[in-house]
């Protein structure tokens, strides 16, 4: 028979963990919240910087010799994989997810006989990927955006990235996140971003009449400085999109945890009451044939 | 001159304004530029300056930016920046500081990719002062 001292003892940490993590919930709601607004506040930017982006493209691809990012090095050989994860656990199978994802690629990119180089987001997808991967990995970015996600933070990666285009480095970067769809359901994404696909086709298709613009200076350049700030903001919403759906992930994990927490202590109670119970009938027992032994 | 133009200013944080305006002057890589509606459509790289925004004759908004682009159709104007920031918000103070570090900045540079990139914020710096002394000249 189970002692009511541990059960008691048991029910009491099962009661402050499901505290915790009621408590957690609660944050993950609010950041969740804040990161939503922040993802679409973002949003108007970068739908302008695709609508001058294709006005552009379109401009310069007649022209056929666009700059390297968006017509890509001609070569396929080597690849960089961006995988954006989360600093912090307790976050469902958000990481797992993202990792899993990464592998199949890497698997399947070097089943190609292509190199593959990975840049991680985040220590968590810095370390699953090490214990396979450790010499695949050329950069990682811990802590990014922790108060706050700034536009800066993606700068950062960006830059790297760039640097690294820029030295020949890799000829095709994937980012690989997690997209937001809503609290309980985050899709794994792959999206190129090196060379740039311009989703011409669809917005020409939309505009009614097309104006023709007038450039200043001309079209190669502006674009030479349109492509390295698109990488950016393309960065920019990955990680505000993985920072969205970490917050959605968390909630519904601490969500879960905490009605398990209570379906525990309901059982936990039940027992410790009939344990209790039977002690006491135990106890009666013994007093009565006791005293019909007299 | 009943006319307005819808003048966006947009950065990768947020849509910061949006307005119908009578006039916007965007400083362009090649030079200033004034936008009234009817303009024709153009696309232009901004190097860091002021965006001042008209309201019939005079000025009601000044906006610093650190550059990006400007994207102008016959009724609207859309300007892309990095940093925005209200030229009444600008504080000579910090900004003369910030121009000191970041010659500092320079001097010390090893590389030259560390060099570029100083060399950038301080033409920033220095463009935010030039327009501090050109709003007190007013």
């Amino acid at each position: 028979m189970p002692n009511l001292k541990d059960l008691k003892n048991r029910i009491a940490s099962v009661q402050s963990t499901r505290k915790i993590t009621s408590a957690m919930k609660m944050v993950a709601a609010s950041k969740l919240r804040r990161a939503q607004e922040q993802a679409e506040a973002s949003g108007p930017y970068a739908e302008r910087m695709g609508r001058m982006l294709s006005s552009l493209a379109a401009n310069v691809q007649d022209s056929g010799n666009g700059p390297k990012l968006m017509t890509g090095t001609g070569a396929d050989k080597v690849h960089l994989l961006v995988v954006i994860s989360s600093d912090r656990g307790l976050c469902g199978a958000f990481n797992g997810s993202i990792v899993r994802e990464a592998k199949r690629q890497i698997t399947r990119l070097q089943g190609e006989g292509k190199t593959v180089k990975v840049l991680t987001v985040g220590r968590k997808g810095r370390d699953q990927l090490r214990r396979e991967f450790a010499s695949l990995i050329v950069e990682s970015y811990e802590d990014v955006g922790r108060r706050r996600l700034g536009f800066s933070d993606a700068d950062m990666v960006a830059t790297k990235v760039l640097a690294m285009f820029d030295a020949g480095e890799f000829d095709v970067c994937s980012v690989v996140f997690n997209k937001f769809k809503s609290a309980i359901s985050q899709i794994v994404t792959v999206q190129q971003l090196i060379p740039f696909a311009v989703p011409g086709e669809a917005v020409a298709a939309t505009d009614e009449v097309k104006p023709l613009y007038e450039f200043e200076p001309d079209e190669e350049q502006i674009l030479a400085e349109l492509l390295p700030r698109n990488l950016s903001i393309q960065i920019y919403r990955a990680l505000l999109e993985s920072a969205a759906s970490e917050q959605g992930a968390r909630m519904t994990a601490m969500d879960n945890a905490t009605r398990n927490a209570g379906d525990m202590i309901n059982k936990l109670t039940i027992t410790y009451n009939r344990t209790r119970q039977a002690y006491i009938t135990k106890e009666l027992i013994e007093i009565i044939s006791g005293a019909e032994a007299l | 001159m009943a006319d307005k133009v819808e003048f966006e200013l947009v950065s990768p944080e947020k849509l910061l304004k949006s307005l119908p305006v009578d006039m916007v002057v965007v400083p362009g890589t090649e030079g200033d530029f004034g936008v009234l509606a009817g303009h024709s459509p153009l696309i232009s790289t901004l190097r860091p300056g002021v965006i001042d925004v008209y309201e019939g004759d005079r000025i009601v908004d000044r906006v610093f930016v650190a550059g990006g682009f400007a994207e102008v159709t016959e009724a609207r104007c859309t300007v892309l920046a990095e940093e925005a920031v209200a030229l009444a918000d600008l504080d000579r103070a910090a900004v003369d500081k910030q121009i000191k570090d970041l010659s500092e900045d320079l001097d010390d540079s090893k590389s030259d990719a560390e060099r570029a990139a100083a060399e950038a914020k301080l033409a920033v710096a220095r463009a935010k002062l030039d327009a501090l002394t050109q709003s007190s000249a007013h």
